[in-house]
């Protein structure tokens, strides 16, 4: 088990390289140059924007410009925003904690809720309550975040005024509490109909009549027998599931105005701030990796079929 | 192995025996199931019973309804789509049908145990041996985590599994077909239950591991002195362990006998077609008999006789009327006990 | 990671299969009803279909979204362009004026939300057949040829499809997009299509892997039919299946992508006419109008939900399993 960890680990750095590479690559690629943006409007000496580009490496081909790059990442350097001279560091220490509360929060709704009305559907597969909650699933996946999101500021602030169209403070829960319900909806609506599909199928498995046969209660028969072959899938779904999550913020932040990663990576965007993005992107991509690598180490637990090869 | 009426009597009945009559009885069993094509008649009016010690093969095709019996008989249908419009199930004279969950489920595993044919998909993959043997004793006994295991070995032993505690806590996939079927036999065996259903047990196995496993569950039959109802499509299965035989088609029993003697003198043509199609030593180099044609359609099973079509010798008799399970006698007009023929020309058959 | 979930996936499949096959009498009686003619899977598939409701609603309700977008003219006199702020700025809709340019009132520009509506259906059934139809090739073509020819190829494809999904899909595609300047309406697509493809690249390898083990593929290898034969007579009718479902299903997540990233303005942008636009723009009216934002809200909604149901349709007849 620790070799096929180590194993997968050392496969992860390749793909892990070539995300991040990617994603650098694409940046390179935007038009408008932060060094410009820097001068505003200002008459500006050609010879000190290229005097600023060649101290930054902004001069150097593409892939130069990355290898230096990730030597100062995996030596924990995020390097500095060029406008506002901030370290990326900072940004992503103010940030991350927010969405990853959020994320948390919602991931912990998602669990909870989509499992919850998975059973409860599937172990009735056909009845009139598994056909309203697939109706509910579909409404839910079918409903872009923006919009469920917008409707519930509108409902729940705008209408009834229970709470602020916007986040206070990104600290307390109930105030996250919208949000998150926004950011879990669409995965819950996954992970409520994977269950409720998985326990049908495995309700006709040959070891469920076996569990029958064998005179044990109903209640052994669904939780025990059922529940740990059907979940399997479940929690496949969920860890590659995380770092959807964690981008799907940037939507769910941006309308509830969460100051959080979303809201980071949008602004940086907006602002050529390149090694911003691909810094935060990078850490997400990093949580993507780790997640889908911790799934694969569950699945072995949840089915001893699976060997570490 | 002796024959029915002698068998009952030598050990004595096991405890509880407060009524008399067989063990279990199953009367005038239909069985249906509804599906979007139809209503698939999978069980038409079968009766038979097993005494202690006793062990009845039920013989048939696939879709003879001999498993969609014993699956009734054991609970476990699948209803809906599954139905039962008529007969009765009695287990020491009590009819099962009428009993609530909760009583049905006191008995099952407890009093009557199944053994599946596939016994890798019939145990359940993500849960080890241990722990699934171990069920057994903690749910219907009520025992401790480390009681059950210590009796889960004891079972292991008994069913001869090489180092039963070192291989305790492995999960199904990890053991051999021949080991995963014992494994079956020692969860069917836990509570030592008065009557043991054996769906194909062999089936899915190599042919020297099927002897094996016949003989071990023989053995453990008669030391437990328990009913044994045989599932199996097998003729070769059945003649050293059973002791009477229910041949089954289209839902029906066409013919039941003692053992040895439906080997002997079939009643049925079905039955005498099963048996010629058996390969011979000593008529090798000749062409092997088979059945012609194919078992009926549950959804349309033909008028008459179900079996007429494929008969060598139907008659007009055959395509209208459905024959009844009559006694097979001899020629003289004597008694042949336990024989009965579902023909219109059993005479001719047997006789003939 | 992916050579080993594909043979779980594999196997385990591949043991349902056994234990139908194996299951006694019930399965037989289940399935004896067929011998009469044989049903391949597609006209099974269809004889259910066309007796499901909800496949005959989302059909529908496509048809007329596809008709929409084709015609718009059809459906409405206004223009989605003319803008009179002085008569019409926020206009509440008059719900009975059924097809009048106010029926679902004006917007923040003076502009009939009707008229917008219809106009809009256009951007996202392009976007949405567009990028399915292209993922689908290139991700099939990557899938089979990973899948068939496995070895250093498979290696080398797997580990680019591992990279492509290690981006998150919304990221990416936010990136993608603010590199141009301008967006037309094939630049959203090709963005989508450059960080979609690997989902259906994954299944059709899996499931070509299966395939490649079949007797039948074995048979027609032994009897000396040539690759490009055998990908395109045996591998790809049958692997087509579950890819079909998947991209039935994620036709309606393009839908809902597009709408998105105009929403967070890096996807069409004015003058194009797309419901993700108009959600964006109303959203500073939401306290006071918030039928601005929710009437093409409510509009991606219908569409992403029609091919939901259509691909959910499609996938319980074509999956025997779920039968």
């Amino acid at each position: 088990m620790g070799r096929y960890v180590a194993r997968r680990l050392l496969q992860m750095i390749p793909v892990f390289i070539g995300s991040t590479f990617l994603i650098f690559a694409m940046m390179f690629a935007l038009p408008g140059d932060p060094v410009r943006a820097l001068m505003g409007d200002q008459a500006f000496d050609p010879a000190v924007v290229e005097a600023i580009r060649h101290d930054r490496g902004l001069d150097l081909p593409l892939w130069q410009q990355y290898l230096k790059y990730l030597f100062e990442l995996v030596q924990g350097n995020f390097g500095t925003e060029i406008a506002s001279q901030r370290p990326i560091a900072d940004i992503i220490a103010q940030a991350f904690p927010v969405t990853i509360r959020l994320t948390l929060f919602a991931f912990t709704f998602t669990v909870v809720v989509g499992i919850g009305l998975g059973i409860i559907a599937g172990l009735r597969p056909e009845s009139v309550r598994d056909r309203g909650l697939l109706a509910l699933t579909l409404v839910l996946i079918s409903m872009p975040s923006f919009v469920l999101g917008y409707l519930m500021q509108y409902l729940f602030a705008f209408k009834w005024g229970v709470t602020t169209p916007t986040v206070q403070d990104s600290e307390s829960f109930g105030d996250l509490l919208l949000p998150a319900i926004v950011l879990g909806s669409l995965s819950l609506a996954y992970v409520a109909r994977l269950t409720r599909t998985s326990m049908a199928e495995n309700l006709r498995a040959d070891y469920m009549r076996t569990a029958v046969a064998k005179g044990l209660p109903r209640r052994r028969i669904i939780g025990v027998h059922l529940m740990r072959n059907s979940l399997v899938p479940v929690v496949t779904f969920l860890g590659t599931d995380i770092g959807n999550l964690m981008t799907g913020a940037i939507v769910t932040e941006g309308i509830f105005n969460v100051q959080g990663v979303g809201d980071a990576i949008y602004e940086a965007l907006f602002r050529r701030e390149g090694a911003t993005v691909v810094g935060i992107a990078s850490l997400i991509v990093l949580v993507y990796l780790l997640a889908s690598l911790l799934v694969d180490l569950l699945y072995a637990v949840l089915d001893p079929r699976i060997r570490y090869a | 192995m002796t024959i029915i009426k002698e068998t009952a009597g030598v050990p004595a009945p096991r405890a509880g025996g407060e009524a008399s009559g067989p063990l279990l009885e199953v009367r005038d069993l239909h069985v249906e199931f509804h599906t979007r094509d139809g209503v698939a008649k999978a069980v038409n009016g079968v009766n038979y019973s097993v005494d202690s010690g006793e062990t009845l093969a039920v013989l048939g095709e696939s879709g003879s309804g001999k498993s969609v019996t014993a699956q009734a008989i054991m609970g476990i249908l699948d209803m809906p789509p599954g139905k039962i419009p008529h007969g009765q199930i009695l287990f020491r004279g009590q009819d099962m049908l009428t009993m609530s969950n909760e009583e049905r489920r006191q008995i099952r595993g407890r009093k009557i145990a199944m053994i599946f044919q596939d016994a890798l998909s019939s145990l359940n993959p993500v849960l080890s041996v241990g722990y699934q043997l171990g069920e057994m004793f903690r749910v219907h006994q009520g025992l401790s985590k480390k009681d059950a295991k210590a009796k889960s070995i004891e079972l292991m032993d008994k069913v001869k599994i090489p180092a039963a505690r070192a291989r305790i806590g492995d999960y199904p996939h990890q053991f051999s077909g021949g080991m995963r079927q014992r494994i079956m036999i020692a969860m069917a065996l836990a509570l030592e239950p008065d009557l043991i259903i054996a769906d194909e047990p062999t089936t899915a196995l190599d042919v020297t591991v099927q002897a094996q496993v016949m003989d071990l569950l023989a053995e453990l039959q008669r030391e437990y002195n328990m009913g044994l109802i045989l599932i199996t499509h097998d003729l070769g299965v059945v003649a050293d362990v059973a002791d009477k035989i229910a041949v089954m088609y289209a839902g029906r029993i066409v013919e039941t006998a003692p053992v040895h003697e439906l080997y002997k003198r079939p009643a049925h043509p079905y039955t005498r077609g099963l048996l010629d199609s058996i390969p011979r030593l000593d008529q090798k180099g000749q062409e092997l008999y088979a059945i012609k044609g194919l078992p009926p359609n549950l959804l349309k099973i033909p008028t008459g006789c179900a079996f007429n079509p494929r008969c060598p010798k139907a008659d007009d008799i055959c395509r209208t009327e459905i024959p009844a399970l009559a006694p097979v006698t001899e020629q003289d007009g004597s008694d042949l006990p336990g024989r009965g023929s579902a023909c219109h020309f059993w005479k001719e058959t047997i006789h003939g | 990671m992916p050579e080993k979930t594909a043979a779980t996936a594999a196997s385990t499949g591949a043991e349902k299969v056994t234990s139908t096959a194996a299951a006694p009498d019930t399965a037989l009686v289940t399935k004896a009803p067929k011998p009469d003619k044989a049903r391949s899977l597609w006209s099974d598939a269809w004889h259910d279909l066309r007796r499901n409701p909800l496949f005959l609603i989302s059909a529908g309700l496509i048809v007329l979204l596809i008709v929409i977008s084709a015609f718009p003219g059809l459906f409405t006199s206004a223009s989605p362009r003319d803008a009179d702020l002085a008569n019409h700025y926020l206009g509440q809709p008059n719900w009975s004026h059924f097809f009048q340019p106010d029926w679902f009132g004006y917007d923040g520009q003076g502009r009939s939300i009707y008229a917008r509506v219809v106009y809009g259906a256009r951007a996202s059934i392009i976007v949405g057949v567009g990028v399915t139809a292209l993922v689908t090739i290139l991700g099939t073509l990557v899938g089979m040829i990973a899948g068939y020819f496995g070895g250093w190829i498979d290696t080398l494809l797997s580990r680019l499809t591992d990279i492509f999904m290690g981006i998150p899909f919304l990221l990416g595609a936010l990136v993608v997009l603010t590199s141009f300047e301008k967006r037309a309406i094939w630049v959203v697509i090709l963005a989508l299509v450059f960080l979609g493809w690997t989902q259906i690249a994954r299944v059709a390898r899996g499931s070509v892997i299966t395939i490649k083990q079949a007797d039948y593929v074995v048979a027609a290898k032994a009897l000396g039919a040539s690759t490009t034969r055998i990908l395109t007579r045996h591998v790809l009718p049958n692997a087509l299946a579950p890819i079909i479902v998947v991209a039935t299903i994620a036709l309606g997540g393009y839908i809902a992508a597009e709408a998105t990233l105009s929403f967070l303005g890096v996807g069409l942008a004015e003058p194009t006419v797309s419901w993700g636009v108009d959600v964006s723009s109303g959203r500073e009216q939401l306290r006071n109008a918030p039928h601005v934002l929710i009437i093409p809200s409510v509009m991606v909604s219908i569409t992403v939900l029609s091919f939901l149901m259509f691909g959910d349709a499609v996938r319980n007849a074509l999956d025997p399993k779920l039968r």
